[in-house]
């Protein structure tokens, strides 16, 4: 594998060998000492051209448990405020011997381009784009999805299987959303069934071509759809006023429409479970009650999130496989 | 001034005949002509065309000479087979005084390549609020005829109208770029299939068909001329056919790249795509090809759009919208139109040549290929086929579409007023002189 741009680009095979990845690096996470040697010697680069703590942290994290170097580089008070190009960036990352560059872009294609430009050599991880993809939030969401219902519910092994049968709901502001688009592409590839709920002026025009079914009534597809997760998006504040698009007429119609509360939450059958991208916005998309439930796995997609993201740059760095985009 | 004996050639595709251009004008046409002092061209297979005439080119100067000159621009529609192009408004400063587009013209005569008629900018700055100066352009020198606020759509209403109604004193036209603004905020390509899974912003096909559809209505209610720029979208030429079976009076153009190029590219998030307005579906280049067939569309224009490298190599949101288009023009017409039968090659000097002169109120150009007519005139291979590369390029710019794709066809010969401005398929630097 020399690139992880697009949740789209992993094969069933590839995608179901993550996960079994992650779960083993999950497992060393348990023990005392935490770290490996398996990147020793190795450079990752953090290249953050957006905001984002918890994903750079993250990142982070899972490259020093693998033993790596690690150099962040924020877009903020550096030379790319200065006006330098993310071609610049890139060719001085290069020079500096990057192995793989872990890239957070405002804008859409940017990692794409990063790779294919001929600008580094290295492995180059998107970290999100703009609003196009988020591929180890996916995996992420994935590996928590298949901790929880598959192999018998969760207590037993789940090594090689994937999530077929599932019928996963996501619900919010999906035009917007690089995990709804990496998260209809992932599940469809482990042959969950994907269900988008969200207002109609927040629904791509363009997305019957997604493999997922569009619902309007989040209480129709919670009652009738018997999903067995729902992931509720975070809804951008700043864009949902008036003068930012104004996709809804208020916060309150929102939450009453597509807000997850305690009642949805008793609605919903016994063993399904709430995931969120985080960070949430209590009291818009998902009540305090909700998020603070039992269902809520919320937390643990934090922690899931480190051992995907050892998993995705272990076998970038040092193992092998390929995904669709090499060929 | 050198003699031309065009042998056997095919004027508009038709019977092989000899040509004659002598003193800057077609001297003679007929069998076995001789002339002892001429060039004689070997025009055997060969189709002689009125000089190609773009409604709509980029020059770039003045204020961006990094991305394109008058003169590497004309040198570049010589290449390509125009013999006369209309130079957009949008430069730095702005084309919206007599100075200005003066300026613009008499550089265009002393780089020689070919005439360059300034287009006017409608508003003052391209702000859409206050009318440019547009009588004193039209007085100028350079006899402006043609405004636009290209780049910029004239929204307000209220000033299209006024313009509409303005320009009908010195029979100048209103060529809009149809984009409402407030529904392509921050739009990155054409809204649908691709948009949403590339997460780029969407830019509706309405978004233009809305504004052509009010500027028809307005250019009725005031009874002039309107021009719709790069028309792109199937339900766009449907407003056309509608507003032209009304009676009312609008000339559309289509570009090259809309005629081949789909929004599917986009994919490799390669910012040589990158256009506006944005490259539609494969629904919409059938549209618009069968509305260049059936006469709803009535020309096509290059919207050459010169960018300098660092504008194009960067990621998609950062990169300049535009192509160039002035040298790959004609084989894409013949490509998408006459290889595929749907015009004849008189079609193409229809479209290319004399509808373009008519609407710019050009009256030199786009002229019947007729004894006495200035020798304006375009020879091109049909037959071959060739590779576009950045370095047989004669503009100063790399940003082509084409890059590395095979195309019908090729200019051989370019003639303005009698004197080649490319022979061979080569450009004929030595022969350039100042012309007035």
């Amino acid at each position: 594998m020399k690139h992880l741009l697009s949740a789209a680009d992993l094969t069933h095979e590839e995608a179901v060998r993550i996960l079994d990845t992650a779960a083993q690096m999950a497992a060393t996470q348990e023990r005392e000492i935490k770290k490996l040697p398996t990147l020793r010697g190795r450079t990752v680069v953090n290249l953050f051209f957006e905001d984002s703590t918890r994903t750079r942290i993250s990142f982070e994290t899972a490259a020093k448990r693998l033993s790596a170097d690690v150099i962040n580089f924020s877009a903020k008070g550096s030379s790319v405020s200065k006006g330098e190009s993310l071609k610049d960036t890139a060719l001085t990352l290069q020079a500096m011997g990057a192995d793989a560059v872990v890239i957070r872009h405002q804008a859409s294609g940017a990692p794409h381009t990063l790779a294919t430009a001929g600008w580094t050599s290295g492995a180059v991880v998107n970290a999100g784009d703009g609003t196009h993809q988020h591929p180890t939030q996916a995996l992420l969401d994935a590996f928590t999805l298949r901790r929880h219902l598959v192999g018998d519910r969760g207590r037993a092994d789940a090594t090689g299987r994937d999530l077929a049968g599932l019928h996963v709901a996501i619900v919010g502001d999906v035009l917007h959303s690089r995990v709804a688009r990496s998260n209809v592409d992932l599940l469809h590839t482990l042959g969950a069934r994907v269900t988008l709920v969200a207002p109609p002026t927040l629904v791509p025009v363009g997305v019957e071509a997604w493999p997922a079914d569009v619902s309007y009534r989040l209480d129709d597809v919670i009652g009738d759809g018997r999903p067995d997760a729902i992931m509720m998006l975070r809804v951008q504040r700043e864009r949902m006023s008036s003068a930012g698009g104004g996709f809804f007429p208020s916060p309150l119609e929102y939450s009453r429409g597509y807000g997850l509360d305690a009642a949805r939450i008793a609605a919903l059958p016994e063993h399904a479970i709430v995931l969120h991208p985080g960070p949430m916005n209590r009291g818009l998309e998902i009540s305090a009650d909700a998020a603070d439930s039992d269902r809520a796995v919320i937390v643990e997609q934090v922690a899931n999130g480190v051992a995907v993201r050892m998993a995705v740059l272990y076998l970038l760095m040092a193992g092998e496989t390929t995904t669709r985009s090499d060929r | 001034m050198t003699t031309y004996l065009l042998r056997e050639v095919s004027p508009l595709g038709e019977e092989p005949t000899d040509v004659l251009l002598s003193g800057g004008v077609i001297a003679a046409i007929g069998e076995d002509l001789e002339a002892d002092d001429a060039i004689v061209v070997d025009g055997r297979g060969l189709v002689l065309l009125p000089g190609l005439v773009d409604l709509h080119t980029h020059l770039r100067e003045p204020g961006r000479e990094d991305a394109e000159t008058i003169a590497s621009g004309t040198r570049a529609a010589a290449m390509g087979g125009f013999t006369a192009v209309h130079a957009m408004a949008n430069t730095t400063p702005t084309q919206d005084t007599a100075g200005v587009v003066e300026q613009v013209w008499r550089l265009g005569k002393q780089a020689g390549w070919a005439d360059v008629y300034p287009v006017g900018a409608v508003t003052v700055g391209l702000e859409g609020d206050r009318l440019a100066e547009l009588g004193a352009m039209a007085e100028s020198a350079a006899r402006v005829r043609v405004f636009s606020d290209d780049g910029k759509c004239v929204h307000d209403p209220v000033v299209m109208r006024r313009a509409l109604e303005y320009v009908k004193a010195f029979d100048g036209v209103i060529a809009q770029h149809a984009q409402e603004p407030r529904l392509t905020e921050g739009a990155q390509m054409h809204e649908g299939v691709v948009s949403a899974e590339l997460g780029l912003a969407g830019w509706p096909a309405v978004a233009e068909e809305a504004i052509i559809a009010r500027d028809v209505l307005l250019a009725e209610h005031v009874g002039s001329r309107l021009h719709v720029c790069h028309l792109s979208t199937a339900g766009s030429v449907e407003i056309v056919r509608w507003a032209k079976s009304r009676g009312i009076d609008v000339t559309a153009e289509v570009t090259p790249h809309h005629l081949i190029l789909t929004d599917e590219l986009a994919r490799g998030y390669d910012p040589r795509f990158k256009v506006n307005p944005p490259l539609r579906t494969q629904r919409d280049v059938e549209a618009v090809r069968a509305g260049l067939a059936d006469g709803t569309i009535d020309i096509v224009a290059t919207d050459h759009a010169p960018h300098p490298r660092e504008d194009k190599d960067c990621e998609w949101a950062a990169a300049a919208f535009g192509m160039t288009g002035l040298e790959t023009a004609l084989s894409v017409v013949q490509e998408t139109m006459v290889d595929t039968g749907r015009m004849t090659w008189a079609d193409v000097a229809r479209v290319l040549s004399t509808a373009p002169a008519r609407i710019g109120r050009v009256e030199e150009h786009g002229r019947p290929i007729a004894v006495g007519e200035p020798a304006n005139l375009t020879l091109v291979d049909p037959d071959v086929r060739r590779v576009i590369t950045p370095e047989e390029q004669a503009t100063k710019s790399v940003n082509s579409p084409f890059r590395g794709r095979e195309l019908s066809g090729c200019v051989v010969a370019t003639f303005l007023r009698g004197r080649a401005t490319v022979l061979g398929g080569q450009s004929c630097d030595e022969d350039v002189v100042v012309t007035r």
